[in-house]
């Protein structure tokens, strides 16, 4: 755990070589479309990690504010016809805001009754957006423009591939950052003990709002920018079943574990896509796989392997 | 004068009274023992001074100033800093980053800066774990400087809780219990250490069991017993108070 | 405007009723283990499907039900033996994922092996509703109070009178101490997902012939029957049973007199709700931490 600031250096170095030398090994688009949203679901794992692998607070509402974002960005610029950025800038601020509101009472829940109120709130998310069919389309979804930014547009699957993976590096160099500060300790240190980081001075429950709106934010960005390279948008984004995805991916990966994030919502987000070949037992094999990785690597792929290659090295 | 103030404070958890009208005060750069027997209501006092319960009635001053329903993360500023009876180590951190937290009001914790690295974070952060490791050393701490705090044995841990405390430079120190579970040479280093801490000017108030360390480190010791004060006075006077005896001494010695 | 009333008031302990058995399931599965069980949907589902598929075998409903019932504690035993009992010491979220986890795995199962379709199972007896001061009620409806009313009472003999029941409560207060006393908490554990299974099997074969049933019924349900967990305060028999009929009169209610539209959404605005002003449940009492 200690002296991570060497590794993380090496780590987002070869996190940004491998994003870009994987192009040369992508044969054709439908790759480049699963690396992409390998990508977009990183970006929220990254967020929500901090949240939960670091600060130890779960949250089963996360795809809530991934289709809040996703939604905002569809309605203000395919109706209302406002620049994709500006939207997704716009989607962001609400979001955060939403977040800070909802933050003071959540995140005063512990335990089960954290995992109850925040899958409540992502339920009641979804659950508007299903019924807001004027706005939203409804369970038929909506169909979002494309994204431009002073009218340039990331018009194929390679331009789109470059915009996510820059912005995932940003998101994890953000992260980085935040972990290995005062604010990141303090977090962490909320994690371990709440007393004894109040008597350390840490107001608890600031922090605490705070990571929940910066995962919120990463989440709320994720979105928007799935929205705009899908073109189209159900409310299924935000729906029960994606918010286990995210914490999934998360915990699958390694909790407290940065890089962990991005491993996780890599697996995670192809597992599906290499399940397609059992057809009927996907459903099965997904439950199975979620199962056993987690009984027998409880601390997530990252760390696990970390560790053991750790004491090889010994 | 003095530093800490206690005035008729109560409470009561469901209609059991924990802690019964308790006044008494703290004298600045002294150590202050508060003995009883088990469930004596101790450790709620503790709780109660440190804001991490609120009394149902009473008031706790510190330099003359109320800070009763004050939260603890702010009592912090005031220089107000305690160890656990059970501890309450980041068990998710190294050694060091346990007591960097410790450190943390002196640290720059505002978000952006932080969120883009700016180099006067990273510095900041140099000089954090440098004064933690030097703290770590001055408690005899120095050969876990690398550690993860979840490797190191229970002794070890005590002393880390301590020195996060220290960490915070507070002006009083609250020490629940620090010799429980220790062997006797461990304990006299406690002592040694209790001593060191009140020689830089930090007032402790200390609750132990150990009664050979409190009658031999203490300049005031107040008896607590079913959550009222028996007695108080100094080690001389505590050990001939015939109540004390009757009560607490007396009553401990036939248990054994 | 009253027989209007005493028609969602109908609808709504019928469903409550439901949410209350599916709540209980977590109750007692929370009690034993402090694990919250996400699969306890999938119990309900099972109840439900299962007999749909023994009566398309051409037994008779009583023997269908008899067989989906014991078919589903199976699977419980099974679920707490091969996937909680592995991980017990795990922490909550990693307890959360493998629950969850089960959940997908029995509901991939189950449309594996069935299919997914919805099906109708036949009334226990009869459905021409009777009319009760001009508001009607199935007899369905009767049937599923009559039965929630004698499992209630059944389940508070059980744990008030019999040793398996009183080294439950045991193990929920105290494991270790119950383990000191002789008490094989292993086994109290596999109990409590048994009986679990056994409630939300009944929800699910008591609520069929009402709403139809298909491999993704217990989604909703076991979300709900959480929430009137939680509501009740986790762990609190009595609490969970008081959520369930909360839950299910406020969805009727809000269906009826404002808009079916958000119907889904009452028991979780209702959860919020509570959770922000009492974040331990209606019934969960105030804790104060202990350091």
């Amino acid at each position: 755990m200690n002296a991570l600031s060497k590794p993380e250096t090496g780590g987002i170095l070869s996190l940004a070589l491998v994003i870009a030398i994987l192009p040369a090994f992508l044969p054709n688009s439908f790759y480049f479309d699963v690396v992409i949203l390998v990508g977009i679901n990183a970006i929220v794992c990254v967020g929500l990690n901090l949240l939960i692998g670091y600060t130890g607070q779960i949250s089963l509402g996360h795809a809530g504010f991934f289709g809040l974002g996703a939604y905002f960005s569809g309605i203000l610029v395919s109706i209302h016809g406002w620049p994709p950025l500006v939207a997704l800038i716009a989607g962001a601020v609400f979001v955060g805001v939403l977040a800070y509101i909802l933050a003071r009472p959540v995140m005063k829940l512990r335990g089960h009754y954290l995992a109850m109120g925040t899958l409540g709130m992502g339920i009641v998310i979804s659950i508007v957006l299903n019924q807001e069919g004027d706005l939203t389309g409804g369970p038929d979804g909506m169909p979002v423009d494309a994204f431009s930014v002073f009218g340039w547009e990331p018009g194929n699957e390679l331009t789109w591939y470059w915009m996510v993976g820059g912005l995932l590096l940003i998101a994890v160099w953000l992260a980085l950052n935040l972990i290995n500060s005062p604010v990141g300790r303090a977090l962490r240190a909320v994690h371990g003990s709440e007393v004894a980081a109040s008597v350390a001075g840490v107001d608890v429950a600031r922090y605490k709002s705070l990571v929940f709106v910066v995962s919120a934010v990463f989440a709320s960005v994720a979105g928007s920018l799935f929205a705009h390279y899908s073109g189209f948008l159900t409310p299924s984004e935000a729906d029960f079943f994606h918010s286990i995805e995210l914490v999934t991916m998360v915990v699958l990966g390694g909790m407290a574990s940065v890089f962990g994030a991005v491993v996780g919502a890599a697996v995670l987000t192809l597992l599906p896509q290499l399940l397609t070949v059992f057809h009927d037992y996907e459903m099965l094999v997904f439950g199975a796989a979620m199962m056993i990785t987690m009984i027998f690597m409880r601390r997530g792929l990252v760390p696990t392997l970390q560790s053991a290659f750790n004491r090889w090295r010994k | 004068m003095s530093m800490l103030r206690v005035e008729n404070l109560n409470m009561s958890f469901g209609g059991v009274h924990a802690v019964e009208n308790m006044s008494f005060s703290v004298i600045p750069g002294t150590i202050h023992s508060i003995i009883g027997p088990n469930g004596a209501g101790k450790t709620t006092l503790f709780n109660l001074i440190t804001g991490v319960y609120s009394p149902s009635s009473g008031r706790v001053f510190f330099n003359d100033r109320d800070i009763t329903n004050i939260p603890t993360f702010e009592l912090a500023k005031y220089g107000i800093s305690r160890t656990f009876q059970n501890l309450q180590i980041f068990f998710n951190m190294s050694a060091v980053e346990n007591v960097m937290v410790g450190n943390h009001l002196k640290t720059d914790s505002r978000f952006l800066p932080a969120l883009f690295g700016l180099s006067s974070i990273k510095r900041g952060e140099r000089e954090c774990r440098e004064r933690a490791e030097q703290i770590m050393c001055d408690v005899g701490l120095e050969k876990f400087i690398g550690s993860d705090a979840d490797s190191m044995p229970y002794g070890a841990l005590k002393w880390l809780e301590i020195a996060r405390a220290l960490a915070s430079e507070p002006a009083v120190l609250l020490l629940d219990e620090p010799a429980a579970g220790l062997n006797p040479s461990e304990t006299s280093e406690i002592d040694d250490l209790i001593k060191r801490v009140a020689e830089k000017g930090i007032t402790v108030i200390l609750v132990e069991h150990d009664m050979k360390l409190v009658m031999g480190v203490s300049d005031h010791i107040l008896v607590l017993d079913s959550g009222r004060k028996l007695a108080e006075g100094t080690a001389e006077e505590i050990r001939k108070n015939p109540d004390v005896i009757e009560a607490y001494l007396g009553h401990r010695r036939r248990a054994r | 405007m009253f027989a209007e009333f005493l028609q969602f008031l109908f609808s709504g302990i019928t469903v409550g009723a439901i949410y209350a058995l599916v709540g209980l399931g977590f109750a007692i599965i929370y009690n034993a283990s402090n694990v919250i069980n996400f699969a306890q949907g999938e119990f309900v589902m099972l109840g439900g499907m299962g007999t749909v598929f023994f009566i398309g075998l051409g037994l008779p409903m009583p023997l269908a039900v008899l067989l989906a019932v014991s078919l589903t504690v199976i699977v419980g035993f099974g679920l707490e033996r091969f996937a909680v009992e592995p991980a017990r010491d795990a922490p909550i979220v990693t307890l959360i994922i493998i629950t969850i986890g089960a959940s997908i795995f029995l509901r991939g199962a189950a449309q594996l092996v069935w299919d997914r379709n919805f099906h109708s199972v036949a009334s226990f007896s009869g459905s021409d509703p009777i009319m009760i001061g001009g508001a009607s009620i199935l007899p369905q409806s009767l049937w599923i109070l009559g039965c929630t009313v004698v499992i209630v009472i059944a389940l508070h003999m059980f744990f008030n009178h019999s040793m398996t029941g009183k080294s439950i409560i045991a193990t929920s207060h105290n494991p270790l101490a119950a383990k000191l006393m002789g008490i094989n908490t292993s086994m109290v554990l596999l109990m409590s997902f048994g009986l679990s299974a056994l409630l939300g099997a009944s929800a699910g074969i008591l609520i069929a012939p009402i709403s139809l049933t298909y491999t993704g019924v217990g989604i909703m349900l076991g979300l709900k029957g959480f929430c009137a967990a939680v509501l009740g305060g986790l762990g609190k028999p009595m609490g969970a049973i008081a959520g369930g009929l909360l839950v299910g009169i406020s969805e009727a209610m809000t269906a009826g007199y404002i808009s079916s539209a958000y119907k889904d959404a009452v028991a979780f605005i209702i959860i919020l709700a509570v959770l922000f002003l009492m974040p331990n449940g209606l019934f969960g009492g105030r804790g104060t931490e202990r350091v």
